[in-house]
Protein backbone atom coordinates (compact mmCIF):
# COMPACT_ATOMS: atom_id res chain seq x y z
CA UNK A 1 0.00 0.00 0.00
CA UNK A 2 1.20 3.49 -0.81
CA UNK A 3 1.01 6.17 1.86
CA UNK A 4 -2.19 8.18 2.11
CA UNK A 5 -3.84 10.62 4.47
CA UNK A 6 -6.69 9.27 6.53
CA UNK A 7 -9.83 11.29 7.28
CA UNK A 8 -12.69 10.56 9.63
CA UNK A 9 -15.61 12.92 8.83
CA UNK A 10 -18.67 13.08 11.08
CA UNK A 11 -21.27 14.31 8.57
CA UNK A 12 -22.20 13.95 4.89
CA UNK A 13 -21.15 17.53 4.15
CA UNK A 14 -17.79 17.11 5.83
CA UNK A 15 -17.24 13.81 3.99
CA UNK A 16 -17.87 15.51 0.63
CA UNK A 17 -15.57 18.39 1.54
CA UNK A 18 -12.79 15.96 2.43
CA UNK A 19 -13.40 13.83 -0.67
CA UNK A 20 -12.98 16.80 -2.96
CA UNK A 21 -9.53 17.90 -1.79
CA UNK A 22 -6.50 16.74 -3.80
CA UNK A 23 -8.51 17.16 -7.05
CA UNK A 24 -10.81 14.43 -5.69
CA UNK A 25 -8.01 11.85 -5.88
CA UNK A 26 -9.52 10.32 -2.78
CA UNK A 27 -11.15 7.02 -1.89
CA UNK A 28 -14.18 6.21 0.24
CA UNK A 29 -13.68 3.65 2.99
CA UNK A 30 -16.71 1.93 4.50
CA UNK A 31 -16.52 -1.81 5.31
CA UNK A 32 -13.13 -2.12 3.63
CA UNK A 33 -13.80 -5.54 2.12
CA UNK A 34 -13.06 -4.18 -1.38
CA UNK A 35 -11.06 -0.97 -0.90
CA UNK A 36 -8.27 -2.38 1.25
CA UNK A 37 -7.40 -5.02 -1.33
CA UNK A 38 -7.57 -2.43 -4.13
CA UNK A 39 -5.09 -0.32 -2.16
CA UNK A 40 -2.87 -3.30 -1.45
CA UNK A 41 -2.67 -4.12 -5.14
CA UNK A 42 -2.05 -0.45 -6.09
CA UNK A 43 -5.23 -0.57 -8.20
CA UNK A 44 -6.25 2.62 -6.45
CA UNK A 45 -3.65 5.12 -5.32
CA UNK A 46 -5.58 7.88 -3.54
CA UNK A 47 -3.92 10.75 -1.71
CA UNK A 48 -6.53 10.50 1.01
CA UNK A 49 -8.78 7.73 2.29
CA UNK A 50 -12.03 9.07 3.71
CA UNK A 51 -13.49 6.72 6.31
CA UNK A 52 -17.24 7.46 6.32
CA UNK A 53 -18.20 4.99 9.04
CA UNK A 54 -18.82 7.77 11.58
CA UNK A 55 -21.42 9.58 9.45
CA UNK A 56 -24.51 8.84 11.53
CA UNK A 57 -27.08 9.95 8.94
CA UNK A 58 -25.93 7.12 6.65
CA UNK A 59 -26.39 4.38 9.27
CA UNK A 60 -30.12 4.57 9.83
CA UNK A 61 -33.04 2.62 8.40
CA UNK A 62 -36.23 4.71 8.44
CA UNK A 63 -39.75 4.47 7.05
CA UNK A 64 -41.49 7.52 5.60
CA UNK A 65 -44.96 6.13 4.85
CA UNK A 66 -44.27 5.41 1.17
CA UNK A 67 -41.23 3.24 1.60
CA UNK A 68 -38.06 2.50 3.54
CA UNK A 69 -34.89 4.55 3.35
CA UNK A 70 -31.77 2.53 4.04
CA UNK A 71 -28.47 4.24 4.87
CA UNK A 72 -25.57 3.26 2.63
CA UNK A 73 -23.56 2.19 5.68
CA UNK A 74 -26.13 -0.42 6.69
CA UNK A 75 -24.28 -3.71 7.05
CA UNK A 76 -25.47 -7.03 5.66
CA UNK A 77 -26.12 -8.17 9.22
CA UNK A 78 -28.32 -5.10 9.86
CA UNK A 79 -30.29 -5.79 6.68
CA UNK A 80 -30.97 -9.37 7.78
CA UNK A 81 -32.13 -8.33 11.25
CA UNK A 82 -34.03 -5.09 10.76
CA UNK A 83 -37.83 -5.49 11.13
CA UNK A 84 -38.53 -2.83 8.49
CA UNK A 85 -36.77 -4.97 5.87
CA UNK A 86 -38.37 -8.29 6.81
CA UNK A 87 -40.81 -8.14 3.87
CA UNK A 88 -38.06 -7.65 1.27
CA UNK A 89 -37.13 -11.30 1.10
CA UNK A 90 -34.95 -11.01 -2.00
CA UNK A 91 -32.55 -8.85 0.04
CA UNK A 92 -32.47 -11.36 2.90
CA UNK A 93 -31.71 -14.13 0.39
CA UNK A 94 -28.59 -12.21 -0.65
CA UNK A 95 -27.36 -11.88 2.94
CA UNK A 96 -28.04 -15.57 3.48
CA UNK A 97 -25.98 -16.46 0.40
CA UNK A 98 -22.95 -14.55 1.63
CA UNK A 99 -22.11 -17.28 4.15
CA UNK A 100 -19.44 -15.36 6.02
CA UNK A 101 -20.13 -13.71 9.35
CA UNK A 102 -17.08 -11.52 8.74
CA UNK A 103 -18.40 -10.10 5.47
CA UNK A 104 -21.90 -9.85 6.93
CA UNK A 105 -20.72 -7.69 9.81
CA UNK A 106 -18.24 -5.59 7.79
CA UNK A 107 -19.84 -5.24 4.34
CA UNK A 108 -22.20 -2.35 3.66
CA UNK A 109 -25.05 -1.83 1.21
CA UNK A 110 -23.38 1.18 -0.43
CA UNK A 111 -20.12 -0.72 -0.67
CA UNK A 112 -21.84 -3.60 -2.41
CA UNK A 113 -23.30 -1.25 -5.03
CA UNK A 114 -19.86 0.31 -5.62
CA UNK A 115 -17.88 -2.95 -5.46
CA UNK A 116 -15.50 -3.08 -8.39
CA UNK A 117 -15.54 -6.13 -10.65
CA UNK A 118 -13.77 -9.29 -9.61
CA UNK A 119 -12.55 -9.82 -13.19
CA UNK A 120 -9.04 -11.21 -12.80
CA UNK A 121 -7.67 -9.05 -15.61
CA UNK A 122 -8.88 -5.96 -13.76
CA UNK A 123 -7.55 -7.23 -10.43
CA UNK A 124 -4.17 -7.85 -12.04
CA UNK A 125 -3.80 -4.34 -13.37
CA UNK A 126 -5.18 -4.49 -16.93
CA UNK A 127 -8.01 -2.06 -16.22
CA UNK A 128 -11.76 -2.58 -16.22
CA UNK A 129 -11.70 -3.51 -19.90
CA UNK A 130 -8.79 -5.94 -19.54
CA UNK A 131 -6.80 -4.52 -22.43
CA UNK A 132 -3.22 -5.13 -23.47
CA UNK A 133 -1.93 -3.23 -26.51
CA UNK A 134 -5.55 -2.33 -27.25
CA UNK A 135 -6.60 -5.98 -27.48
CA UNK A 136 -9.09 -7.57 -25.09
CA UNK A 137 -7.36 -10.12 -22.92
CA UNK A 138 -10.81 -11.31 -21.85
CA UNK A 139 -12.02 -12.25 -25.34
CA UNK A 140 -8.93 -14.29 -26.14
CA UNK A 141 -8.15 -15.44 -22.61
CA UNK A 142 -9.77 -17.16 -19.66
CA UNK A 143 -13.29 -15.75 -19.56
CA UNK A 144 -15.08 -18.46 -17.65
CA UNK A 145 -16.52 -15.99 -15.13
CA UNK A 146 -17.19 -13.14 -17.55
CA UNK A 147 -20.28 -11.68 -19.19
CA UNK A 148 -22.73 -13.57 -21.36
CA UNK A 149 -25.00 -10.56 -21.96
CA UNK A 150 -24.16 -6.96 -22.84
CA UNK A 151 -20.64 -8.08 -23.72
CA UNK A 152 -20.44 -6.91 -27.34
CA UNK A 153 -18.55 -3.73 -26.43
CA UNK A 154 -15.11 -3.62 -24.88
CA UNK A 155 -16.41 -4.27 -21.32
CA UNK A 156 -16.71 -7.99 -20.65
CA UNK A 157 -16.51 -8.10 -16.84
CA UNK A 158 -19.58 -8.83 -14.74
CA UNK A 159 -21.08 -6.43 -12.24
CA UNK A 160 -20.03 -7.58 -8.77
CA UNK A 161 -23.01 -6.19 -6.86
CA UNK A 162 -25.04 -8.89 -5.15
CA UNK A 163 -27.81 -6.58 -3.93
CA UNK A 164 -28.38 -4.61 -7.13
CA UNK A 165 -30.55 -7.24 -8.91
CA UNK A 166 -32.89 -7.51 -5.91
CA UNK A 167 -32.98 -3.75 -5.36
CA UNK A 168 -33.69 -2.97 -9.02
CA UNK A 169 -36.42 -5.62 -9.10
CA UNK A 170 -37.96 -3.75 -6.16
CA UNK A 171 -37.73 -0.46 -8.07
CA UNK A 172 -35.21 1.02 -5.62
CA UNK A 173 -33.79 4.51 -5.96
CA UNK A 174 -30.38 5.68 -4.86
CA UNK A 175 -29.37 9.05 -3.42
CA UNK A 176 -26.16 10.39 -4.90
CA UNK A 177 -24.54 13.31 -3.07
CA UNK A 178 -21.72 15.65 -4.05
CA UNK A 179 -19.39 16.86 -5.34
CA UNK A 180 -20.68 20.15 -3.91
CA UNK A 181 -21.48 19.75 -0.20
CA UNK A 182 -25.17 20.49 -0.77
CA UNK A 183 -25.70 18.59 -4.05
CA UNK A 184 -28.01 15.61 -3.84
CA UNK A 185 -30.08 13.70 -6.34
CA UNK A 186 -32.32 10.65 -6.24
CA UNK A 187 -32.18 8.42 -9.28
CA UNK A 188 -33.51 4.95 -10.12
CA UNK A 189 -30.84 2.41 -9.19
CA UNK A 190 -31.15 0.91 -12.66
CA UNK A 191 -29.75 4.17 -14.08
CA UNK A 192 -26.86 4.19 -11.61
CA UNK A 193 -24.85 1.49 -13.37
CA UNK A 194 -23.07 2.10 -16.67
CA UNK A 195 -21.07 -0.08 -19.03
CA UNK A 196 -17.73 1.63 -19.64
CA UNK A 197 -16.71 2.12 -23.26
CA UNK A 198 -13.20 3.35 -22.52
CA UNK A 199 -10.69 2.32 -19.87
CA UNK A 200 -11.04 5.56 -17.87
CA UNK A 201 -14.79 5.21 -17.30
CA UNK A 202 -16.14 3.66 -14.13
CA UNK A 203 -18.92 1.17 -13.49
CA UNK A 204 -21.47 3.76 -12.38
CA UNK A 205 -22.54 7.37 -12.88
CA UNK A 206 -20.56 8.38 -9.78
CA UNK A 207 -18.01 11.10 -10.54
CA UNK A 208 -14.96 11.65 -8.36
CA UNK A 209 -16.04 13.34 -5.14
CA UNK A 210 -19.57 11.87 -5.22
CA UNK A 211 -20.97 9.04 -3.15
CA UNK A 212 -24.11 7.07 -2.40
CA UNK A 213 -25.72 8.10 0.88
CA UNK A 214 -29.02 6.21 0.92
CA UNK A 215 -31.11 3.67 -0.92
CA UNK A 216 -34.87 3.96 -1.00
CA UNK A 217 -37.22 0.99 -1.34
CA UNK A 218 -40.88 1.47 -2.24
CA UNK A 219 -43.42 0.09 0.23
CA UNK A 220 -43.38 -3.70 0.10
CA UNK A 221 -47.22 -3.83 0.12
CA UNK A 222 -48.21 -7.38 -0.72
CA UNK A 223 -45.45 -7.92 -3.28
CA UNK A 224 -43.36 -11.07 -3.03
CA UNK A 225 -39.71 -11.45 -3.97
CA UNK A 226 -36.77 -13.81 -4.03
CA UNK A 227 -33.14 -13.96 -5.14
CA UNK A 228 -31.46 -17.11 -6.38
CA UNK A 229 -27.66 -17.14 -6.54
CA UNK A 230 -25.81 -19.97 -8.27
CA UNK A 231 -22.85 -20.62 -5.98
CA UNK A 232 -20.09 -23.05 -6.82
CA UNK A 233 -18.70 -23.44 -3.31
CA UNK A 234 -20.33 -23.96 0.05
CA UNK A 235 -18.40 -21.14 1.73
CA UNK A 236 -17.78 -17.49 0.90
CA UNK A 237 -17.83 -17.08 -2.86
CA UNK A 238 -19.15 -14.86 -5.61
CA UNK A 239 -22.19 -16.11 -7.52
CA UNK A 240 -21.57 -17.49 -11.01
CA UNK A 241 -24.97 -16.08 -11.93
CA UNK A 242 -27.95 -14.80 -10.00
CA UNK A 243 -31.48 -13.60 -10.53
CA UNK A 244 -33.94 -11.62 -8.44
CA UNK A 245 -37.68 -11.43 -8.98
CA UNK A 246 -40.33 -9.19 -7.48
CA UNK A 247 -43.92 -10.19 -8.22
CA UNK A 248 -47.24 -8.45 -7.92
CA UNK A 249 -49.79 -11.26 -7.71
CA UNK A 250 -53.58 -11.13 -7.96
CA UNK A 251 -55.07 -14.35 -6.64
CA UNK A 252 -52.05 -16.37 -7.72
CA UNK A 253 -51.91 -14.77 -11.17
CA UNK A 254 -49.10 -12.37 -12.09
CA UNK A 255 -50.11 -8.73 -12.49
CA UNK A 256 -46.54 -7.52 -12.85
CA UNK A 257 -43.18 -9.29 -12.68
CA UNK A 258 -39.78 -7.66 -12.51
CA UNK A 259 -36.78 -9.91 -13.11
CA UNK A 260 -33.16 -8.77 -12.88
CA UNK A 261 -30.09 -10.95 -13.37
CA UNK A 262 -26.72 -10.42 -11.71
CA UNK A 263 -23.16 -11.48 -12.55
CA UNK A 264 -24.06 -12.08 -16.21
CA UNK A 265 -23.31 -8.64 -17.70
CA UNK A 266 -21.23 -5.51 -16.92
CA UNK A 267 -24.34 -4.09 -15.22
CA UNK A 268 -27.28 -5.73 -13.47
CA UNK A 269 -29.42 -7.02 -16.36
CA UNK A 270 -33.15 -6.48 -16.38
CA UNK A 271 -35.13 -9.13 -18.27
CA UNK A 272 -38.17 -7.05 -19.33
CA UNK A 273 -39.62 -9.57 -21.80
CA UNK A 274 -39.23 -12.45 -19.39
CA UNK A 275 -41.22 -10.46 -16.84
CA UNK A 276 -43.92 -9.63 -19.38
CA UNK A 277 -44.24 -13.28 -20.39
CA UNK A 278 -45.67 -14.04 -16.96
CA UNK A 279 -48.42 -11.42 -16.92
CA UNK A 280 -51.82 -13.06 -16.52
CA UNK A 281 -50.33 -16.44 -15.67
CA UNK A 282 -49.61 -18.30 -12.46
CA UNK A 283 -45.95 -18.91 -11.57
CA UNK A 284 -45.18 -22.60 -11.89
CA UNK A 285 -42.36 -24.75 -13.24
CA UNK A 286 -43.55 -24.31 -16.79
CA UNK A 287 -44.10 -20.53 -16.83
CA UNK A 288 -40.99 -19.86 -14.73
CA UNK A 289 -38.91 -22.11 -16.98
CA UNK A 290 -40.17 -20.26 -20.05
CA UNK A 291 -39.33 -16.90 -18.46
CA UNK A 292 -35.81 -18.23 -17.89
CA UNK A 293 -35.53 -19.16 -21.57
CA UNK A 294 -36.65 -15.70 -22.61
CA UNK A 295 -34.28 -14.00 -20.17
CA UNK A 296 -31.21 -15.56 -21.81
CA UNK A 297 -32.46 -15.67 -25.41
CA UNK A 298 -30.13 -12.83 -26.44
CA UNK A 299 -27.06 -14.23 -24.69
CA UNK A 300 -23.75 -14.07 -26.55
CA UNK A 301 -21.38 -16.22 -24.50
CA UNK A 302 -17.62 -15.84 -24.88
CA UNK A 303 -15.26 -18.70 -25.72
CA UNK A 304 -15.29 -20.25 -22.25
CA UNK A 305 -18.53 -19.33 -20.51
CA UNK A 306 -21.44 -20.85 -22.43
CA UNK A 307 -22.29 -22.77 -19.26
CA UNK A 308 -23.30 -19.50 -17.62
CA UNK A 309 -26.27 -19.16 -19.98
CA UNK A 310 -27.76 -22.31 -18.50
CA UNK A 311 -26.98 -21.07 -14.96
CA UNK A 312 -28.67 -17.72 -15.60
CA UNK A 313 -31.73 -19.42 -17.09
CA UNK A 314 -32.04 -21.66 -14.07
CA UNK A 315 -31.44 -18.77 -11.66
CA UNK A 316 -34.38 -16.88 -13.20
CA UNK A 317 -36.61 -19.93 -12.95
CA UNK A 318 -35.66 -20.61 -9.35
CA UNK A 319 -35.97 -16.97 -8.27
CA UNK A 320 -39.52 -16.95 -9.64
CA UNK A 321 -40.43 -20.23 -7.98
CA UNK A 322 -38.78 -19.06 -4.76
CA UNK A 323 -40.89 -15.91 -4.73
CA UNK A 324 -44.08 -18.02 -4.70
CA UNK A 325 -42.63 -20.64 -2.31
CA UNK A 326 -42.56 -23.38 -4.92
CA UNK A 327 -38.79 -23.85 -5.03
CA UNK A 328 -38.72 -26.84 -2.71
CA UNK A 329 -38.39 -29.97 -4.81
CA UNK A 330 -38.34 -28.06 -8.12
CA UNK A 331 -35.58 -28.67 -10.66
CA UNK B 1 4.97 -7.42 5.67
CA UNK B 2 4.67 -5.39 2.53
CA UNK B 3 3.62 -2.27 4.40
CA UNK B 4 6.81 -2.26 6.39
CA UNK B 5 9.11 -3.20 3.55
CA UNK B 6 8.17 -0.19 1.50
CA UNK B 7 7.75 2.21 4.38
CA UNK B 8 10.56 4.40 3.14
CA UNK B 9 8.87 4.90 -0.20
CA UNK B 10 8.20 8.62 -0.54
CA UNK B 11 4.52 9.37 -0.16
CA UNK B 12 2.34 12.22 -1.35
CA UNK B 13 2.67 14.09 1.96
CA UNK B 14 1.75 17.72 1.51
CA UNK B 15 1.50 19.09 -2.00
CA UNK B 16 2.79 22.59 -2.62
CA UNK B 17 -0.75 23.73 -3.33
CA UNK B 18 -2.09 22.42 -0.04
CA UNK B 19 0.78 24.08 1.75
CA UNK B 20 0.09 27.48 0.17
CA UNK B 21 -3.65 27.21 0.77
CA UNK B 22 -3.06 26.32 4.40
CA UNK B 23 -0.43 29.02 4.93
CA UNK B 24 -2.96 31.74 4.25
CA UNK B 25 -5.41 30.28 6.74
CA UNK B 26 -2.74 30.01 9.37
CA UNK B 27 -1.44 33.53 8.82
CA UNK B 28 -3.61 35.02 11.56
CA UNK B 29 -2.50 32.46 14.06
CA UNK B 30 1.12 33.09 13.19
CA UNK B 31 0.68 36.82 13.69
CA UNK B 32 -0.69 36.26 17.17
CA UNK B 33 1.92 33.86 18.36
CA UNK B 34 5.30 33.16 16.86
CA UNK B 35 5.40 29.53 15.80
CA UNK B 36 7.91 27.25 14.17
CA UNK B 37 7.42 26.30 10.50
CA UNK B 38 6.55 22.75 11.46
CA UNK B 39 3.77 23.81 13.80
CA UNK B 40 2.33 26.15 11.18
CA UNK B 41 2.18 23.30 8.66
CA UNK B 42 0.45 21.11 11.23
CA UNK B 43 -2.21 23.76 11.82
CA UNK B 44 -3.09 23.67 8.09
CA UNK B 45 -4.60 20.22 8.25
CA UNK B 46 -8.38 20.14 8.33
CA UNK B 47 -10.11 18.73 11.36
CA UNK B 48 -10.49 14.94 11.36
CA UNK B 49 -7.65 14.52 8.83
CA UNK B 50 -4.55 12.54 9.74
CA UNK B 51 -1.35 12.97 7.75
CA UNK B 52 0.16 10.10 5.78
CA UNK B 53 3.17 10.02 8.08
CA UNK B 54 3.67 7.67 11.01
CA UNK B 55 1.81 8.86 14.08
CA UNK B 56 0.58 7.62 17.42
CA UNK B 57 -2.43 5.33 17.23
CA UNK B 58 -3.96 3.98 20.43
CA UNK B 59 -5.68 0.63 20.23
CA UNK B 60 -7.56 -1.19 22.96
CA UNK B 61 -6.49 -4.80 22.49
CA UNK B 62 -7.50 -7.60 24.86
CA UNK B 63 -8.55 -5.06 27.48
CA UNK B 64 -5.40 -2.93 27.43
CA UNK B 65 -4.56 0.30 25.62
CA UNK B 66 -1.49 0.13 23.41
CA UNK B 67 -0.02 3.14 21.61
CA UNK B 68 1.95 2.39 18.45
CA UNK B 69 3.50 4.73 15.91
CA UNK B 70 2.26 3.73 12.47
CA UNK B 71 1.18 5.27 9.17
CA UNK B 72 -2.53 5.29 8.29
CA UNK B 73 -1.90 2.68 5.59
CA UNK B 74 -0.86 0.00 8.10
CA UNK B 75 -3.52 -2.63 8.70
CA UNK B 76 -4.71 -3.81 12.09
CA UNK B 77 -3.36 -7.26 11.22
CA UNK B 78 0.17 -5.88 10.82
CA UNK B 79 0.02 -3.90 14.06
CA UNK B 80 -1.23 -6.92 15.99
CA UNK B 81 1.45 -9.19 14.59
CA UNK B 82 4.43 -6.85 14.19
CA UNK B 83 4.02 -4.29 16.97
CA UNK B 84 2.03 -6.09 19.64
CA UNK B 85 3.46 -9.55 19.07
CA UNK B 86 -0.03 -11.06 18.93
CA UNK B 87 0.68 -13.56 16.20
CA UNK B 88 -2.48 -15.63 16.54
CA UNK B 89 -4.19 -13.93 13.62
CA UNK B 90 -2.53 -14.89 10.36
CA UNK B 91 -1.92 -13.33 7.00
CA UNK B 92 -2.74 -15.86 4.33
CA UNK B 93 -3.68 -13.77 1.32
CA UNK B 94 -4.00 -10.04 0.93
CA UNK B 95 -7.62 -10.17 -0.14
CA UNK B 96 -8.60 -11.64 3.24
CA UNK B 97 -10.69 -14.29 1.56
CA UNK B 98 -9.68 -16.98 4.01
CA UNK B 99 -10.69 -15.74 7.48
CA UNK B 100 -7.34 -16.59 9.11
CA UNK B 101 -7.07 -12.95 10.23
CA UNK B 102 -10.40 -12.94 12.08
CA UNK B 103 -10.50 -10.91 15.31
CA UNK B 104 -13.38 -9.58 17.40
CA UNK B 105 -14.10 -5.87 17.25
CA UNK B 106 -16.90 -4.70 19.53
CA UNK B 107 -18.15 -8.28 19.56
CA UNK B 108 -18.25 -8.73 15.77
CA UNK B 109 -16.06 -10.99 13.67
CA UNK B 110 -13.82 -8.74 11.59
CA UNK B 111 -10.97 -9.43 9.18
CA UNK B 112 -7.96 -7.62 10.66
CA UNK B 113 -6.25 -7.55 7.26
CA UNK B 114 -9.15 -5.54 5.83
CA UNK B 115 -9.10 -2.87 8.55
CA UNK B 116 -6.62 -0.06 8.89
CA UNK B 117 -5.19 0.16 12.40
CA UNK B 118 -6.14 3.83 12.61
CA UNK B 119 -9.78 2.91 11.84
CA UNK B 120 -9.91 0.85 15.01
CA UNK B 121 -9.15 3.61 17.53
CA UNK B 122 -11.77 3.64 20.26
CA UNK B 123 -12.91 0.07 19.52
CA UNK B 124 -12.59 -2.95 21.75
CA UNK B 125 -10.39 -5.43 19.91
CA UNK B 126 -10.11 -9.03 21.09
CA UNK B 127 -7.72 -11.50 19.49
CA UNK B 128 -7.56 -15.26 19.85
CA UNK B 129 -5.03 -14.71 22.64
CA UNK B 130 -7.85 -13.27 24.76
CA UNK B 131 -9.55 -16.69 24.83
CA UNK B 132 -6.94 -18.02 27.23
CA UNK B 133 -5.97 -16.74 30.64
CA UNK B 134 -3.46 -18.82 32.54
CA UNK B 135 -4.65 -22.42 32.62
CA UNK B 136 -8.20 -21.46 31.71
CA UNK B 137 -9.04 -21.74 28.02
CA UNK B 138 -12.26 -20.98 26.18
CA UNK B 139 -14.41 -24.04 25.54
CA UNK B 140 -14.09 -23.46 21.78
CA UNK B 141 -10.35 -24.06 22.08
CA UNK B 142 -10.77 -27.19 24.22
CA UNK B 143 -13.48 -28.31 21.79
CA UNK B 144 -11.07 -27.96 18.85
CA UNK B 145 -8.57 -30.12 20.71
CA UNK B 146 -11.19 -32.73 21.63
CA UNK B 147 -12.52 -33.00 18.06
CA UNK B 148 -9.09 -32.93 16.44
CA UNK B 149 -10.15 -29.86 14.49
CA UNK B 150 -6.72 -28.89 13.17
CA UNK B 151 -3.88 -30.20 11.11
CA UNK B 152 -1.28 -27.64 10.13
CA UNK B 153 -2.98 -25.18 12.49
CA UNK B 154 -2.49 -22.07 10.39
CA UNK B 155 -6.20 -21.34 9.92
CA UNK B 156 -7.08 -22.48 13.44
CA UNK B 157 -6.90 -19.18 15.41
CA UNK B 158 -9.15 -17.44 12.85
CA UNK B 159 -11.54 -20.38 12.94
CA UNK B 160 -11.60 -20.34 16.75
CA UNK B 161 -12.46 -16.63 16.87
CA UNK B 162 -15.12 -16.99 14.16
CA UNK B 163 -16.62 -19.99 15.99
CA UNK B 164 -16.66 -18.04 19.27
CA UNK B 165 -18.45 -15.05 17.68
CA UNK B 166 -20.85 -17.29 15.78
CA UNK B 167 -21.82 -19.25 18.89
CA UNK B 168 -22.20 -16.08 20.96
CA UNK B 169 -24.84 -14.97 18.51
CA UNK B 170 -26.31 -18.38 17.63
CA UNK B 171 -25.97 -20.41 20.85
CA UNK B 172 -28.34 -23.14 19.61
CA UNK B 173 -27.30 -23.33 15.97
CA UNK B 174 -28.01 -26.38 13.81
CA UNK B 175 -25.35 -28.13 11.74
CA UNK B 176 -26.59 -26.41 8.58
CA UNK B 177 -26.44 -23.01 10.26
CA UNK B 178 -22.94 -23.72 11.54
CA UNK B 179 -21.69 -24.68 8.09
CA UNK B 180 -23.15 -21.53 6.63
CA UNK B 181 -22.00 -19.29 9.47
CA UNK B 182 -18.40 -20.46 9.31
CA UNK B 183 -18.26 -20.25 5.50
CA UNK B 184 -15.92 -17.27 5.69
CA UNK B 185 -13.06 -19.40 7.00
CA UNK B 186 -11.06 -21.76 4.86
CA UNK B 187 -8.97 -24.73 5.98
CA UNK B 188 -6.71 -26.11 3.26
CA UNK B 189 -6.15 -29.27 5.29
CA UNK B 190 -9.90 -29.88 5.28
CA UNK B 191 -10.56 -30.25 9.00
CA UNK B 192 -14.11 -28.97 8.62
CA UNK B 193 -15.63 -32.13 10.09
CA UNK B 194 -13.88 -31.63 13.44
CA UNK B 195 -14.63 -27.91 13.50
CA UNK B 196 -18.34 -28.30 12.80
CA UNK B 197 -18.59 -31.16 15.30
CA UNK B 198 -16.97 -28.98 17.95
CA UNK B 199 -19.38 -26.12 17.23
CA UNK B 200 -22.35 -28.49 17.14
CA UNK B 201 -21.46 -30.03 20.49
CA UNK B 202 -21.20 -26.59 22.10
CA UNK B 203 -24.48 -25.53 20.48
CA UNK B 204 -26.22 -28.66 21.75
CA UNK B 205 -24.88 -27.97 25.21
CA UNK B 206 -26.70 -24.66 24.90
CA UNK B 207 -23.59 -22.82 26.04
Amino acid sequence: MRPFEYARPQSEGEALDLLNDHDANTAILAGGTDLISLLQEDLQVPQRVVDIKNVDSMQAITADGTGVIVGALTTLEDIAEHPMLADYRSLLDVVDGTRSIQVQSMGTLGGDLCHLPNCWYFRNGYGLLGLEDGESLVASGDNRYHAVLGNQGPAKFVSASRFAPALIAWGAEVRVIGPEPTADEWLPLEQFFVTPKVQSQGISVLEPGQMISHVRLPDAQALVSSTYEVLQLEGLDWPLASAAATLDLDGGVVREARIVMGHVAPTPWTAHEAGQSLVGLPVDEETAGRAGEIAVAEATPLSGNAYKVQLARTAVKRALLGAVDKLEGAL
Amino acid sequence: MRDRDDQDRSGPGFSRRDFLRGSAAAATATAMATQGTEETAAANVKANVFAAAAQNVTLNVNGKDHTVKVEPRVTLLHVLRNDLNLTGCKEVDERSADGADTVMIDGKAVLAGSRLAIECEGKKILTVESLRSGEKVDEVISGFVKHDAMQCGFCTPGFVVATRVFLNKNPKASLAEIRKGLGGNICRCGTYQGITQCALELAKGGK
